[in-house]
């Protein structure tokens, strides 16, 4: 690894993967820059190593990433799997940890396609060992071939949770039950978003299909589910819920629960690139033009780092940042830039016309966002339960990061990435504000930990 | 809770999951084989003592931690397998990382 790139590309899923390629095609010297020991980022991991029986298993959305990544492979960037990245700075000196090394690099262009995490919503029982996130589930099944084994109950709302379960239907997984969520409301808010959404009907027309197939599998599919909880002595033992106001249980060790995903934007907080509340996408995301430039020089964000849009969006998102890099390196003009990016602009657009119909309809609602359970355990790492926030609001404490100065909530090991956006709501929820005036939590470099040992051989001092 | 879909010419590895040795694919996170082994839980906390396991498989909740040969907080789902690693359960805290307090 060098000490100076002209483009540094975070990240190595689709966004990252188109962004790397035409910049390196055109004569850049980039270097892609992955936690993960493979190529494809969420929706593709794995992609390359993937015995070919589980790749008809996931369905072609998966297929997909075949021909990203083999362009990516002819392309000349210099790819480090495995490579944390720790921190970014205005500077855009970027803290890795390469080979067990903590070093700074240096770059005159950052493209952060860092995509996206499950929302994390706290519910009765979640910390439960047999509660997992569905995108878990579907790491376990794309990077290793594993399954439940013993059966498994799918709650929650939002796309993956359909696609999740039609995918253990292909593997032969018992699938419990599907319970969803999503207030019935919605239903109505999402209608006059319906005609647009009919531009990208694909979009409806699979999730509909995968709905056909489980039902005539027999999977009960339970709509207008309230009240979820994760009970049991030690681990789960059952999911218990109403369904339209009548309680119900299923006996289950296994539960996996997917409430939307939002953007992973820890490096762009650290960095201090201006963040903005989005009202429809329910998260943060960093403020951002066409192109993916931030409120940083040289920062560019695409995919779903940069706002939830879907991964064959951030497959044009990273090829128009990939673009923009090699306008502000001076390789390509304005003029060419714009020429070079007119298709990718093009099909962008026409694929975010599925976007506002999908953010009504799986909107999730304020009953999940701001439990009014208050012996329900927010902050994972440091067991601060949703009333102990309460209590610090009542005591004056009115924002995220007073409240979390006050209860120790999201200064555990995941450094609050679990709890941010919940804290923000119970706060907000409190105290009768909106959202976006609780702020987040400020992020701090290292955003992943480091040993001592690690920091001590750095090649630079840090910042 | 989870198995692993037969699948043929991959490579495998012994790994000694709390003391009992057993053979894995190369390639999988501690986490898979954990949770591939029938192993309910990998951590206690260090508050309450109550019982954990891995939540998000991608890195971010931290809820995965296990002692790897000999070190504790390791992210098992961020760690994969090499041959003769021991792999135990943390009960409580660990000591030698730091984190967002630098
Ligand atoms: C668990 C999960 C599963 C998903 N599955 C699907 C699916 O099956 N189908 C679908 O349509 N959408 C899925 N999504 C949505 C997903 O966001 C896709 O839309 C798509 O993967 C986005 O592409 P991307 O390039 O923006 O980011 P990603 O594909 O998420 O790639 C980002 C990459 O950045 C890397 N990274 C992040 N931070 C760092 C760091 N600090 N240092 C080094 N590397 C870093 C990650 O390891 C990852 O490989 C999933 C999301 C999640 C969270
Ligand atoms: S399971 Fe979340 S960090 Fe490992």
């Amino acid at each position: 690894m060098k000490d100076n790139y002209q483009l540094v590309i975070i990240g190595g899923g689709p966004a990252g993967l188109a962004a790397a390629t035409t910049a390196a095609n055109q004569g850049v010297c980039c270097a892609l820059l992955d936690e993960q020991p493979t190529l494809g980022g969420q929706i593709y991991r794995a992609i390359e190593s993937i015995p070919k029986q589980r790749t008809q298993q996931l369905g072609d959305e998966y297929t997909r990433g075949k021909p990203l990544v083999t362009a990516f492979r002819e392309s000349d960037t210099e790819y480090y799997p495995e490579t944390k990245v720790w921190s970014l700075n205005k500077q855009r000196e970027i803290g890795v940890l390469y080979k067990d090394e903590a070093r700074i690099i240096q770059a005159d262009q950052v493209i952060v396609a860092s995509g996206a995490m499950e929302r994390p919503i706290p519910f009765k029982g979640w910390t439960l060992p047999g509660v997992m996130q569905a995108g878990a589930g579907q790491i376990l099944f794309k990077s290793a071939g594993v399954v439940p084994d013993n059966g498994v109950v799918l709650a929650g709302s939002g796309p993956l949770l359909l696609l999740l379960a039609w995918q253990y239907l292909h593997a032969g997984v018992d699938v419990k039950a599907l319970l969803d969520v999503t207030p019935l409301s919605n239903h109505l808010l999402a209608l006059p978003k319906l005609p647009k959404a009919l531009l990208a009907h694909h979009y409806l027309t699979k999730g509909i299909g995968y709905q056909i197939e489980l039902k005539r599998a027999g999977i009960p599919l339970l709509f207008g589910v309230s009240d979820l909880r994760a009970e049991g002595e030690g681990y789960l033992q059952k999911v218990s819920f109403k369904h339209f106001g009548k309680q119900k249980n299923i006996e289950s060790e296994l539960l996996l629960t997917h409430f939307g995903v939002i953007p992973h934007a820890w490096l762009t907080q650290s960095a201090d690139c201006k963040h903005q509340w989005d009202d429809s996408q329910q998260c943060w995301r960093p403020e951002h033009d066409e192109w993916g430039n931030t409120s940083l020089d040289g920062i560019i964000v695409a995919g779903d780092g940069a706002g939830i849009h879907g991964a064959r969006s951030a497959e044009h998102a990273g090829r128009l940042a990939g673009l923009e890099a090699l306008f502000a390196l001076g390789i390509i003009s304005q003029t060419e830039r714009n020429k070079q990016g007119i298709q990718d602009r093009k099909w962008m657009k026409d694929e975010r016309y599925i976007r506002p119909f999908l953010e009504a309809y799986f909107k999730i609602p304020q009953s999940l966002l701001a439990t009014a359970d208050n012996d329900t355990i927010v902050c994972r790492c440091e067991e601060v339960t949703a009333g102990q926030i309460r209590d610090a609001v009542k005591k004056g404490h009115d924002n995220s990061n007073q409240v979390k100065f006050f209860t120790r909530c999201g200064m555990g090991s995941c450094q609050g990435r679990q709890c941010s956006n919940a804290v923000a709501h119970i706060v907000a929820d409190e105290k009768g504000e909106s959202v976006e005036k609780m702020g987040h939590f400020r992020g701090r470099p290292p955003v992943a930990p480091l040993t001592l040992d690690q920091l001590a051989c750095l090649n630079k001092e840090l910042i | 809770m989870f198995k692993q879909l037969p699948a043929t010419d991959l490579e495998t590895v012994r790994v000694i999951v709390n003391g009992q040795s057993i053979s894995v694919t190369k390639g999988m996170t501690v986490a898979a084989t954990v949770l591939s082994q029938q192993q309910k839980y990998t951590r206690t906390t260090a508050i309450s003592g109550s019982k954990r396991a891995p939540f998000c498989m991608m890195g971010v909740c931290y809820d995965c931690v296990m002692v790897i040969n000999g070190k504790a907080n390791q992210r098992a789902c961020a760690t994969y397998v090499e041959e003769g690693m021991q792999i135990e359960i943390q009960q409580g805290a660990g000591s030698d990382l730091v984190g967002n307090e630098l």
